[in-house]
């Protein structure tokens, strides 16, 4: 038996037999007068409903303003030295400098003082934690570099720096990052991923992609749950030159699929791009949801050419558990990392291909309709480790 | 999910002897699991750094207790350490003396403003307040649409307009001061930090809105980059605080350190779900919990995989997996838990348990009661409870020597239980509808 399971029925027990005890108990305590038992799942509720204007009693301050709790420092004109909260010491402004550039004083190190050292192999695995590849992985990288260096007598640091990216890069190692768009058509490809990673962005931009190569695209608006989604994806196939199929806000996301990909086979389209509402990986109901669209494809007869996870190069571990329940669900055939251009290295990447064997085919480099490009690993590899 | 630190812990120092003091090789040992622990929760590795010689510091000095194990004594440490650092009171707002009080919503691209806007608007008229949803995200399609959308949900008022951010802010504080709106939320474009142009737009907004909150909206499941981000929309702008989203997701959040100790601002409110009103004030200490890795739940799970009866517990997890849990399986379920022990204990160390439910004093006979009770039901009754009328509720409680009232509290924490079950995503997918978009449907819904 699974121990969510086991946890979810020990939920059960102590929600209801605990909720009748609590209300057992608050209500001996305002005197035996029995009331009317409070809802547990919803405790905000109970705030009072809202009334007409009125004056609020508040302490005032300067200027009619008032701040919180802990007044913020003279806000907006100090140098960028005191910008830090006061509370900040001083290592923090160092991992800060060390966040941007993980690489980049290791490195820096290494060539100053011209050998390898032992401490060396510390720093290169705490750049790759910043990078947020993991402390497994991390590790994993480490080793294989560090038996290069020792197999290879390597001493001199350029080829130290080499070693360091030819482990990285055998984690990266999946041959093919090829995108399908064989088979009859309609050829369907599937975006899914957990709330704001940029779904509906990336099909804008492959959309776009598609249509500039001479391909007819169209795209479903499969989101029917977050407002307005379907308005943006349609901004983002007026822009791209596509179709778009939408359905009613809050209708069957898997109706919508089915129209878009019978719509375009009438009208011979090359492409349906579906797009999906975010989801979280551990709502099994949503998850069960993206099964069912995952299911139309094959039903309303569309050829099924890629299931992309869309991840956030910001995120940090969970990123593994979206790469698993995603794959399990509906067989995630690559990735697209987008938000690149940030200061996030994505390094999520190189446990994701190495445990579950799941290639990142495009990467995400800005808001505009351009900024996709393919995922190149030696690109990626060589400016996570670049030396300025 | 499950490999917390206590796991962790219990393996390298269980085997230690009482010596008295704890030995330099045990703390390091110890250390160690706990790096490993904050980093696999996504602390940043400066934070985890700190952290870990704030512990070593405090390990050294400490004797070792009677009472507790050297496990448990570094886990102590650890928690006490980490609820420090998260500080121990909720973020309380304060509001302007002379209205509108101005709230901005600053935060990377996707990070959950908007929904966060519409959920804070909720929560604010829900206390009573007036407030003004304001849209000066002019970037992203269709945001202004899914903002208008969400203030019609929340039924609080809208403001933005095609021109530019700067003067959207302007003009929708000038529309709810003459509106004699109260609070002003504005929700603004994501933003990277490295985005040099758009940190200084949102600086210009700052300038206009003078906001008397800004709030840094973080996604819980942000990795090491939180300290990058959250110091530079700090060194940009002056923070009041962090609304933590997706917190319904699994992460551990370890985000919700690196942010405080770069900003030294509080967590001011989690966004804990998709619907407008899962949104609440932050709490610090169930917190320290999820990033600790859920309270005790491994011993809890060993306990019941020894004590429950297996087949039974699948059961009832297939029912309620179904969503078809009844009151006569729950009656059998709660056979079994009863075997584990003072129902209280259990409670303090399963995850997700609502605060004031914590801190019942459970009354052991309480059990028995609700047995007692459901055992004078009907089969039919048990299978479906809507048909429990006045009569019927009499009938129980004369049967199981209770009141009528104790009856209908039961039914009605039934009810709730599987309500909440319903908003954790237990249960088939046709019976969760997912409701924020209904009303939209209803207005402006296109038929297929
Ligand atoms: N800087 C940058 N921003 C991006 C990138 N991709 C998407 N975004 C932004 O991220 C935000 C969220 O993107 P969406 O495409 O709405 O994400 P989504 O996954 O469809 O979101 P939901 O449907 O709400 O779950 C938007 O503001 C996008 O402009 C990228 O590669 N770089
Ligand atoms: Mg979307």
């Amino acid at each position: 038996m699974h121990s969510a399971q086991i946890i979810l029925l020990l939920v059960v027990v102590v929600l209801v037999v605990g909720g009748v005890a609590f209300v057992g108990a608050r209500s001996r305590r305002r005197g035996a007068r029995p009331e009317p038992p409070a809802p547990l799942s919803s405790p905000r509720t109970s705030a009072p409903p809202a009334q007409p204007a009125e004056k609020v009693t508040a302490r005032p301050t300067q200027g009619g303003l008032i701040s919180g709790p802990e007044p913020a420092p003279e806000e907006l004109d100090l140098h960028a030295e005191e910008k830090l909260a006061p509370e900040a010491p001083a290592t923090i402004q160092e991992g800060l400098r060390q966040s941007r550039r993980p690489f980049a004083a290791a490195l820096q190190g290494l060539f100053k003082r011209n050998t390898v050292e032992e401490s060396f192999w510390g720093e290169v695995e705490d750049s790759l934690i910043l990078s947020d590849v993991g402390l497994d992985q991390a590790t994993r990288i480490v080793e294989a570099a560090k038996e290069r260096v020792r197999r290879e007598r390597i001493t001199d640091p350029a080829a130290a720096l080499g070693a360091i990216r030819a482990a990285m890069l055998e984690a990266l190692s999946l041959a093919d990052r090829s995108l399908s768009l064989e088979g009859e058509r309609p050829v369907v490809w599937l975006f899914v991923g957990v709330n704001g990673v940029g779904k509906t962005t990336t099909i804008g931009k492959v959309a776009h992609q598609m249509s500039e190569e001479g391909r007819s695209v169209m795209l479903a608006a499969a989101d029917t749950f977050r407002a307005a989604a379907a308005d943006q994806l349609g901004l983002w196939a007026e822009r791209a030159g596509a179709d778009v199929v939408r359905g009613a806000p809050g209708g069957d996301p898997a109706a919508v699929l089915f129209d878009a990909i019978s719509s375009a086979r009438a009208k011979g389209t090359d492409v349906v791009l579906g797009d999906t509402a975010g989801r979280l990986q551990n709502k099994t109901n949503l998850i069960e949801e993206l099964k069912k669209i995952y299911r139309t494809v094959e039903k309303a007869q569309g050829t099924l050419g890629e299931v992309l996870l869309v991840l956030d190069a910001t995120v940090g571990q969970n990123g593994l558990a979206q790469a698993k329940v995603f794959s399990e669900a509906v067989g995630v055939t690559g990735v697209v990392l987008t938000k690149l251009d940030g200061s996030a290295k994505g390094g999520i990447a190189f446990a994701i291909e190495e445990t579950f064997k799941i290639p990142v085919k495009l990467v995400g480099v800005g808001e505009r309709i351009g900024d996709l490009i393919p995922f190149d690993p030696k690109a990626y590899v060589e400016s996570l480790t670049a030396l300025d | 999910m499950f490999d917390n630190l206590s796991a962790r812990l219990e393996g390298v120092v269980t085997k230690l002897k009482r010596k008295g003091r704890l030995s330099a090789a045990d703390i390091e040992a110890a250390l160690r699991e706990i790096r490993a622990a904050l980093l696999e929760a996504d602390v940043n590795l400066t934070v985890v750094r700190q952290f870990t010689d704030n512990i070593r510091e405090a390990a050294i000095g400490a004797t070792v207790s009677r009472a507790l194990t050297p496990a448990q004594q570094i886990i102590k440490l650890v928690d006490e350490e980490l609820r420090s650092t998260l500080g121990g009171d909720s973020f309380r707002l304060t509001f302007a003396s002379t209205p509108p009080t101005v709230i901005m919503l600053v935060g990377l691209q996707g990070s959950g403003k908007t929904t966060a806007a519409g959920k804070l608007a909720l929560w604010l008229r829900r206390q009573g307040r007036h407030p003004m949803l304001v849209g000066a995200d002019l970037a992203r399609p269709a945001a202004v649409e899914q903002l208008r959308i969400l203030a019609e949900t929340a039924q609080v008022d809208f403001f933005s307009e095609a021109t530019d951010p700067v003067s959207v802010a302007r003009e929708g504080i000038a529309r709810a001061r003459s509106l004699g709106r109260d609070v002003v939320i504005i929700d603004t474009a994501g933003r990277l930090a490295v985005d040099a142009e758009l940190m200084d737009e949102m600086r210009r907004i700052e300038g206009v809105a003078k906001p008397n909150y800004t709030f840094l909206v973080i996604d819980a499941m942000i990795g090491q980059d939180a300290l990058a981000t959250a110091g530079a929309f700090s060194e940009a702008v002056g923070l009041s605080g962090t609304i933590l989203t997706k917190l319904d997701g699994d992460a551990r959040g370890g985000a919700a350190l690196s942010v405080v100790a770069v900003t030294g601002k509080k967590i001011a409110f989690s966004s804990i779900g998709e619907k407008l009103e899962d949104f609440d004030t932050f709490h610090p200490d169930r917190m320290a919990n999820r990033i600790l890795g859920m309270g005790d739940v491994l011993s809890l799970i060993e306990k019941a995989e020894r004590q429950m009866d297996k087949q039974v517990a699948e059961k009832g997890a297939q029912k309620l997996a179904q969503g078809k849990f009844d009151l006569e399986d729950f009656l059998e379920q709660m056979q079994q838990v009863k075997r584990m022990g003072p129902l209280k204990g259990i409670m303090s160390m399963l995850p997700g348990v609502p605060r004031e439910l914590r801190d019942v004093d459970i009354d052991e006979r309480e059990v028995a009661r609700t047995e007692a009770i459901i055992s004078s039901m009907t089969r039919e009754e048990r299978r479906n409870p809507a048909i429990i009328d006045a009569s019927r509720r009499q009938r129980i409680a004369a049967g199981s020597g209770s009141t009528s009232m104790a009856v209908s509290n039961l039914l009605k924490q039934f009810k709730e239980m599987q309500k909440m079950m319903r908003q954790m995503g237990v249960g088939p997918a046709s019976a969760t509808k997912r409701p924020a978009s209904s009303r939209a449907a209803k207005k402006k819904g296109k038929r297929r």
